[in-house]
This record gives structure tokens, sequence and C-alpha cells, in this order.
């Protein structure tokens, strides 16, 4: 299957776009929760186990089956709506969205329509210009999800030319949230960063709240762009696309971009927008038309017949507010002050994901440098190596405990490195892979001068040069003593060794 | 040697637990009784023989063990085909689930296996419990058992007709509009459609998920209290079921049949539902029937429900509505039946809309698709709005009505039974059966059909309706308990005990004026 | 697809519900359909007449709130009695034709 088309898709250049056009987003994030069991029914909301061993009649929609709703699922929900700053219902209800598909087992989505958990929100993003950017959320609400669909037969595994499809349900009934924007307007230019953004924030929320393992590359953050144009100068909003399959913070990016680059150029032609879902193609870097949206979209909504009314008591509400984490933005600003990084040396932190990690390190001890040093230097690029996250291969502790001996001398950058993959490798603590492997720096002068002798003697001319005032030469010497030490030695205190042992042996 | 299908299953449990007779013995007794006649009746689509024989065989094995069963231990039961068995077909009266072995049961089979009844089969409906005649099975009628040539009521038909026909003492049901009641009215059987949320749904093949409840169909009242008790309770799998602890159903019974059960009880008639425009037969034998309770001390109050003409019309929505959702899972895919389309391209769109096109009968589809109209964009507020609306107002019309009296009575039907196929051809004819069961049901309130009589002109079944508020299902039993006592005393006799003898090689309808 | 007042249904609008809700109907079936449900329609539209804009909705005959499950693990179903009434499968999974349209 080829993904050139005989057609050229024209863009306009994005400035250019931008000059002529106003762009409207709009976003729909699907968080999957972490709760053991599903939505609706007691089978095991987990990954990886074999096709169908996960359902009962209920997710599998078999005749009879019926629904119980999860109340952590409930509970999980109402944090995230606080968390968001959202309203939390007095009365909340499940309504069925019913359409046919051959992965929803009901062939209908238990949902929310009118009477949502959460609504009337607002977070706030920064750009990494600074811009600080707030974003309305009009709803969140919760529903289930559907389960997995495989293509058979095609040539790319996808539904084009595909011979049959398989079905397997153990995800059908996964509990999900979906976060709806308001549309945001004024984006201008940082459309496409704001995506972006907003998403992250959301990300980091839902990791922050602990209801999400909130892991964009295994879906359970998913992220649906809504955009529009409307010329420069107009008021009513333009045609909106909506593109999905949009699966990490970059894609999102590109995405928004893409589609405001395209959608001006066909209006710039004098052409009119499909009102229709797309889809995002990761490596073409492309959106493609999937179907359209008409008037086959009636769901006929109408309430849930078999479940009852969600009516979470105020104290329950306040109870649940207790427990959210600080705000990630609130968080940010406060360490950022803490430790005096400026605003990259942060976003160096945050962006690979180890602030958690270096603010506990800090907690252990550890200057906040150091702290940032080590994890963000060192051990990520052992994690990297190996592909695995920094935060497994050694704890916040070890670190601190490291950069202290560093701080004390008795090890120099290069030995807290060996030292660093002896913990690693499960040697043991800091000081202990220390005494086995001996690789505290030498402090016994005695120890240092013998070396230093030698190596003088060793090399005459950079004695002579030394006792002449030309101090440089003694780098020389420092190497070989460096070498003899197995590099157990502080090289500042080897160097003054050499001066004081060259002027007292004249 | 007494002929054990004619026992009441109260009987029967006692002469079980006394040992004088076998559970084995009791289930042969009417696996040969369906053998003998249900070629006629057709009330049943699966005999479960040779189970059967095992399961009361175990039953037996335990009581000579001297282990304490439960009070309906050993008895055997007939099940609609609406709930979910595990070991038996469960079709719904549909060909889309022709065969269709379930992986679970429902919890009300599953309750009463644990309390040690003995399924015998699974018993004919209208397709999808859609319909007031079981006609509309996709496995051809059941007959009523008074006579062969009309219909048993439905939807749930086969159940009436298999404890009216002796080939079960009891059976379980399920209500809707009245697929329990009027069915019971037409074969002079006991049925009873417990408050909303008595009873749990899970496992019954849901219709109208707001107006469904399952209950018992007997051939008298205490047999009705005893399989309630067993089915009734909370089901946390069921998150509409209700919390309540209730008072035993069958001691209710029993205490009906006390002096001055009847004395001081204020019995509400509503003026909608009274007899006006009914057949001639059932209202006379409904307006006796209310001299019957004032002569045993009763107080008559006639009582208004002006929302109630709009009953039929919003019941004719909401259901269709939530049944075009519920049935919707029947796509094919997981379970039931596949058809390709007859012409390509075979795609699960179009092989879905072949499934239902083939698998659903006419009344399914006009349901459906009635429904989905209901539901949809710009049509909701004016047809499934409004209908929840009168909903509301039946509602406050039933509350005001009890305001004034303990318990409401109307006849269960408009009519006897008519003869198969008389109304097959216009539904909202058809429709119009229901009219005095369906409020109970919109309402949530429970109900209870029992025999009164025979209608003079055609000698044929009439029963009456017994209603009373939300949670006071005991009080059916109670006063129902009591009439039944004493229209027996008046007869000399049960009801049934007049029906034809239908082992005898010609069916002929009762005679005029029986009781 | 045309408005039709309250109580009137057409042909085409039929059609179209038949196609929401999935089930193939032949010309004959269409014709019939549109008949009855014209009649049940106009029957049933009475119920507009007294559902005033203060009268509340009742979608539940008995007001319950708060069902809730513990978030518990239940045993599922076993992977055969899952698949057991699967019209076509393939290893442990479900088996449908080509699916046309992209959810």
């Amino acid at each position: 299957m080829a993904n050139s088309t005989a057609r050229k898709v024209q863009l306009m250049d994005y400035d250019r776009a931008l000059e002529l056009f106003e762009p409207a987003l709009g976003f729909e994030v699907h968080v999957e929760l972490n709760t053991k069991t599903k939505m609706f029914c007691g089978c095991a909301n987990e990954f990886g186990s074999g096709a169908n061993t996960n359902t009962c009649p209920t997710c599998l929609g078999l005749p009879g089956g019926m629904p119980q709703v999860n109340e952590k699922a409930i509970e999980s929900s109402i944090r995230l709506g606080l968390a968001l700053g959202c309203e939390i219902a007095e009365s909340s209800r499940f309504a069925r969205k019913n359409y046919f598909y051959p992965d929803l087992a009901k062939d209908f989505q238990t949902s929310q329509y009118d009477e949502p958990i959460a609504h009337d929100g607002s977070i706030t993003i920064e750009l990494e210009s600074g811009r600080e950017i707030t974003i309305a959320i009009e709803r969140a609400h919760m529903e289930e999800d559907a389960g997995k669909l495989t293509h058979v037969g095609g040539a790319t595994g996808r539904i084009h030319g595909a011979d049959h499809s398989l079905v397997d349900f153990n995800r059908g009934g996964v509990p999900l949230v979906e976060i709806v924007t308001k549309i945001i307007e004024g984006a201008e230019a940082d459309a496409p960063e704001v995506g972006r953004a907003y998403v992250r924030v959301i990300r980091d929320i839902v990791k922050g709240l602990g209801i999400s393992n909130a892991r964009m590359e295994e879906g359970n953050v998913r992220c649906d762009a809504n955009i529009s144009l409307r010329p420069r100068g107009t008021t009513t909003l333009g045609t909106r696309t909506e593109t999905k399959n949009v699966n990490s913070l970059r894609s999102i990016e590109r995405a928004v971009r893409y589609e405001i680059q395209r959608q001006a150029a066909i209006l710039e032609a004098g052409g009119t927008i499909v009102q229709e879902t797309r889809h995002w193609h990761e490596d073409s870097g492309t959106t493609s038309a999937g179907r359209p949206k008409s008037d086959a979209d009636d769901y006929r909504y109408f309430p849930e017949p078999d479940l009852v009314p969600v009516a979470p008591s105020r104290e329950w509400v306040e109870e649940l507010r207790g427990t959210l984490p600080e705000p990630p933005a609130t968080r940010r600003k406060r360490l950022t002050a803490e430790w005096g990084f400026t605003a990259l040396e942060f976003q160096d932190v945050a962006n690979a994901d180890l602030l958690d990690e270096v603010e506990a390190t800090i907690a252990a001890g550890a200057g906040p440098a150091a702290a940032r040093k080590w994890w963000t230097g060192e051990i990520a690029r052992l994690a990297n190596a190996q592909n695995v996250p920094a935060g497994t291969l050694v704890s916040p502790r070890h670190v601190a405990e490291l950069a202290a001996l560093v701080d004390s001398g008795t090890l120099t950058d290069r030995l807290a490195r060996q030292v660093l993959e002896g913990v690693i490798a499960g040697e043991g603590g800091p000081q202990e892979v220390v005494d086995a492997r001996g690789l505290a720096v030498v402090s016994d002068d005695g120890a240092l001068i013998a070396a230093i002798d030698e190596a003088l003697a060793a090399q005459p001319d950079v004695l002579a040069k030394i006792r002449d005032g030309k101090v440089q030469a003694a780098g020389a010497v420092i190497g070989a003593v460096m070498k003899a030490m197995k590099g157990q030695a502080d090289a500042a205190r080897v160097r003054e060794l050499i001066l004081e042992r060259a002027a007292a042996t004249e | 040697m007494t002929d054990l299908t004619r026992l009441s299953a109260s009987d029967l449990a006692e002469r079980l637990a006394s040992r004088e007779v076998s559970s084995e013995e009791a289930v042969r007794a009417h696996l040969d009784r369906i053998e003998a006649v249900d070629a006629d009746v057709h009330a049943f689509l699966h005999v479960a023989a040779d189970k059967a024989l095992r399961t009361a065989a175990e039953i037996d094995g335990r009581r000579a063990a001297g282990e304490r069963l439960g009070p309906l231990a050993g008895v055997p039961i007939a099940i609609k085909d609406v709930l979910a068995t595990e070991d038996m077909p469960s079709t719904a009266g549909s060909k889309i689930l022709e065969g269709w072995l379930p992986p679970y049961d429902a919890t009300v089979v599953r309750r009463l296996r644990e309390a040690d009844l003995v399924p015998l089969g699974k018993t004919n409906m209208d397709e999808f419990a859609m319909g007031s005649s079981t006609e509309h099975s996709a496995y051809g009628p059941t007959r009523n058992p008074w006579d062969l040539e009309r219909i048993p009521g439905g939807s749930g038909g086969g159940s009436a007709a298999a404890v009216s026909a002796f080939e079960a003492p009891i059976a379980l049901g399920s209500d809707t509009g009245g697929s329990i009641r009027q069915p019971a009215a037409v074969t002079g059987s006991v049925g009873v459609k417990p408050t909303y949320g008595g009873v749990s749904r899970y496992g019954a093949i849901a219709l109208a998920s707001s107006l469904d409840q399952v209950g018992p169909v007997s051939r008298t009242v205490l047999d009705a209290g005893l399989l309630h008790d067993v089915i009734g309770g909370h089901d946390p799998l069921d998150s509409t079921s209700l919390s309540d602890t209730w008072p035993s159903m069958a001691d209710a019974a029993r205490a009906g049949r006390r002096e001055g059960a009847l004395s001081g009880v204020r019995v509400g008639v509503i003026r909608e539902l009274a007899g006006e425009g009914f057949q001639k037969g059932v209202k006379q034998r409904f307006d006796e029937a209310l001299v019957l309770l004032e002569s045993a001390g009763a107080e008559i109050v006639e009582v208004g429900a002006p929302s109630f003409e709009y009953a039929v019309s919003a019941y004719y929505l909401i259901l269709p509505a939530e049944a075009s959702s519920n049935l919707a899972r029947f796509d094919s895919v997981r379970f039931g039946l596949r058809v390709n389309p007859s012409d390509p391209p075979v795609t699960v769109e179009r092989v879905m809309a072949a499934t239902r096109d083939a698998g659903f009968g006419p009344e399914v589809k006009r349901r459906i698709i009635l429904g989905t109209y209901a539901l949809s964009a710009g049509y909701y507020d004016a047809y499934y709005g409004s209908a929840q609306k009168v909903r509301t107002l039946i509602q406050r019309d039933f509350s005001a009505a009890f305001e004034k009296v303990d318990v409401l009575v109307s006849p269960s039907a408009p009519t006897t039974a008519f003869k198969l196929g008389e109304k097959i051809d216009d539904p909202m004819a058809m429709y119009l059966n229901d009219i005095t069961t369906i409020p109970a049901n919109l309402a949530g309130i429970p109900g209870m059909g029992l025999p009164i009589g025979l209608a003079p002109e055609d000698g044929l079944p009439v029963g009456m309706q017994l209603m009373a508020p939300a949670r006071a299902d005991a009080r059916l039993y109670t006063y129902g308990s009591a009439l039944e006592r004493l229209l027996e005393e008046q007869w000399g006799h049960t009801l049934l005990s007049q029906a034809p003898d239908l082992s005898a090689t010609e069916m002929f309808a009762s005679e005029e004026g029986a009781v | 697809m045309s408005e039709t007042s309250a109580g009137e249904i057409s042909a085409e609008q039929v059609a179209h519900l038949a196609n929401l809700a999935r089930i193939d109907l032949s010309p004959e079936e269409l014709e019939s359909l549109t008949k009855e449900l014209g009649q049940i329609v106009e029957s049933v539209a009475k119920v507009q007449e007294v559902a005033g804009p203060d009268v509340p909705a009742t979608s539940h005959p008995l007001p319950l709130t708060n069902v809730f499950r513990q978030d518990v693990v239940r045993p599922s179903l076993t992977v055969e009695q899952a698949l057991s009434g699967a019209p076509e499968r393939e290893g442990d999974r479900f088996s449908v034709a080509t699916i046309l349209e992209e959810e």
C-alpha cells in the first residue's frame, strides 16, 4: 500500500497561513484508568492477557448481561475533575450512545451525555516562550472502551484491503474518562505547541493523581484534535476537522500544524473544508480523510435504564479534594525557585520525566545541581542505552549518597561514575561499592609522595623545569601519578604535593 | 394413587418432605403429562427430561441421607425461555437465538437450583416478550388449555399454559406490560409481577429495562408466594435491584386465609379500568368479585386515574425505544444467528443487516424501528421524552389513589381468550389488550392476576388484577389469598379443576356457567 | 430527510431508520411497516398532550442512587465459554467479515 496519492496535497506556508487565517482548536483526550477491574463489571483491567480471557456476560454483551458501576472509577473521575478545576455534578447519569460496530459488544457504548460527572473547569499551560494560556474545560465524563480489532489479510494490517477481522473483547469495558475542551481561540501561531503542551499537562495530571499509567505510546492517553480556520477579520468559526490516531505529544504538534497548513491552502484556493474525521499518519507526517460526519451519526442518546444516577455527596467530594497532589504548574514554579534552576535547566529535567527522581534525591540530601547533573547526565545515558526508565536503575537515596561522596572528596567525578555502575549492577549502596572495590580517593599523603617521587625520578627534565618556575610542567607528572594511583587520587592535591616535593628536594 | 400433576406445589412439597412421594416420581409424572398433552398445547420449547430426572434423584438421595431441604425442594418447575439457563437453550422465542446455550445461569435460575427446584424445561413466549398472545413466537404458538383454538395470552403464554395444563405446578415468567398477569387471566392461573427491582433481572434477556420484571406463575396464590420467596431479593449484579429485606410472601399468603383478613381493607376500583367497554362476562365476574370482597368486610372505593388514558401510548414509546437499544447486540458477531447477504460485498455491516432481517419476526422489527424513531434526533422530546413525563403522571395518579385505598383492583384483561389469528393483523388492537396491566409496569408497582371465574358467554377464564404500592408486594398475597379462598369456597372447587380434559382425543370448550 | 408533522412517517424515514437499526427490509416489508408505523405513531403521539414543560421525566420507576461495586476482580468466563456462541472464530477471537466503515 502506498501512501503517495495521485494528487499531491497542497500545504500553505505556515507563517502565511497564520497571516491569513485564525485557527480555532479543540481537544478531546481519552484517559484510560488503571483500576483493577472494568468500568461496569468485575473482569480484570489488564494488558497482555490471552484474547478473550477477561470477559463476562456483561462486557461481552451477552443477552441478559447487566452493568455494575466501579466505585474506584467514580472516585478517579471525580479527582480528575477536581484537578481540572471542574464543578463536580450533584447528580450525574450514564447514557447509551447507540451505534453498530463489531468491537462494541452491546452495539451501544455506556457513556454520559447531558449529565457528566464534571464540567466547567480550566487549566493553565505554559509554553516554552513563557507565554501562559488558560484552556477552558467543557466537561469530563466517564465511559467504557471498546474491544480490539485486528484486520487480517490486508497489506499493512489496516482496514483497507483486509479480508476479514478478528475481535478481542479483553479491553472492552475498560474505564475511560473523556476530557473535552471548549473552543480554544487566540492560540495563534502557537497552536501546535498549545496542543502538545495541553496534552502533556493532562498526562502529568493523571500521572500525578495515580489514576492512569499515562503512557501515550501504550494508548493510556489518547488525543483527538479539532482544528478549524477562519479568515482574519471574520467572526464565524470555520468548518472543523477531527484528527485521530495522534499517539504522541510530538504527533499532536505536527498534526495541528499540518492541518492548519492544509486547510489554509484549500480555503485560499476558494475551496471548502469537509467536516470529517481525519487520520494522522506518523510516517508521512500527513492526515488523510476518514469518513465524513453525517446524519448517520445519530447516536440516539437516552439515559441508561440499567444504571441509577451517581450523586456524589459534597462531603465525599471535599474528602477527595484533600487527596489531590500539587498541580503541575504550581509545582514547577515552586521547584524552579527552590532549586535555583534556569527555566531551561528545569525543562531538561521535566522533559526527561525525571522531576520525581530529582526531587527525591534532593530530599535525600543532595544539592539540586548535583541531582540534576547525575540524573539527566550519566543515569539518563545508561537508561537510554538499556532502554529502561531511569528511575528503575538506581534509587534517589543512592544518588544522593554518591553526590555526598564526591562532595566530601572521597570520590572524584570519574571514580563516582565507576561506583554508580557498581550500584546499578546490584553490588550494594555507594559506600559498599567503594569499600568492596577499593575505589576511594587515596587521602594518605605518604602514599602519594611515594608515587610522586618515583614519577619525578623518572622524568628529571620535568623536575628541572619545575624548579625553574615552569609549574605547568607538573602536568606531565600528574598524569603519571594518577595512572600509578589507578585514578584514586585527587589531582589537585597531587599537583600541590609535586610542587612541594620539587621545592623540598632541591 | 393421586395424580401428582394435580397437586399444588405446596401440597406436593409437603409430600416430598414427608417422603411419601419422591421427587423422581413427581418429575416423572409431569414429564408423562407433558408427553401426553404438549403436542397440542405446545407450552414447551425444550424439555430436559434426562437432566430433570437426574436432578430429582440427586435431591431424593440427599433427603434420604437426612439433609434438611428448602420448602420447595424437589418440586418441578418450568422456566420461560427469556431466562438464561446454562444447560438448556435460551431463545427468547426468537430464531436469532435458535439453539443458543448461554455460558451462565440467570440469577433467578441459580437461586431456584440452589433451592433444589427441578427445571423441567423452557416455555414458549412471544418473540423477545413482544406480544399479548404468544402468536409472535418464532417457534409456533402455544394454545390455551381451555380451548386449543384460542390464545393463552402473552408474552408468557407458555408458562401460563404449562401450569394450567398441569404440565408443571409452577413456572417462572417475566412481565413488561402484563406478560405474566394477562396470560394468568385467560388461562385461569395465578401470576405476579413484583415491585420493580424486587427480583433480579440479571440473566433475563432484556426487552425494556425500566419495565421488565421476573415473577412467579402458578395455580395458587400460596404457590406463587413460595416461588417469589425463592427468587426475590437484592442482586449485586443488577444495579436496579432493591436492597430491601422482604417479608415472606408465602407467609403473607397464609395470613390471607385467616378470618377477617379483608375486614376494613379499602379496595380501590379504578374508574378508567372498571370494565366499561370490556367484554360483558369479564365485567360481570369483576363486579361479582367486588361484591364478594365487600361481603368479607372490605370497603369498595372508586378512584380516578386520569393519566391512564395515556398509559398505552407512553408504553408503546418507552418499550420500543429501550428495546431497540437492548436488541442491538443481536448482530451476528458473538452469538446467535449469522446470515450472509445473498449478494456481494460481504461486509460486516451487511451481514448484520441480513442476519437481523432473517432472525427477527415482524413484530420485533416493527418495535425496533418505532423505538429507533422515538429516540432519533429531532423526535426525542416529542416521543420518548414525552412518554417519560406521562410516566411521572401515572405514578402521581397511583400515589394519590393509594392515599385513599390499600389495594387497587381491575379486570386483568378486557376480554377472555380470543381466537388464534383474530388480532394478529392489527397491532394497535393487540396493544390494547394490555390496557389494564401496563400502568403498573410504568409506575414500578407490584401486580397480581388471579382467576375470578368463567365468563358466562363463552365459559372461558376471567382474571382480576390487584395492585399495591411499591414494596407492598406482601399485601397482594394476603388479599389475593383471601379472595381466592372466598371464591373457592363459593365454587366448591378450584377454577382449574374445571378445565377441559386435554388427554381426551377431542378438545372442547368448557360448558357455560361451569362456575 | 424531510420533516413530517408529528404522527406521520414516510417510507423514506422508515428506510433510514431501518439502516440505523441495521435491519434489511424487503420492499414489501418497507411498505407495510410504513403503513403500520404511521398508525401507531399517530396514536402514541397523544402523549404530547399532557407532557407539559413543568412535568419532570421519570426514567427509573423506583429512585435509587449511588449503587456501586467495589474495584475487586471477579472470575471471568473461560475463553471457551466466551467463544461458545461464536458463529465464526479464529483461535481465541471472534471472526467477522470485512469492515466497510472506519469507526
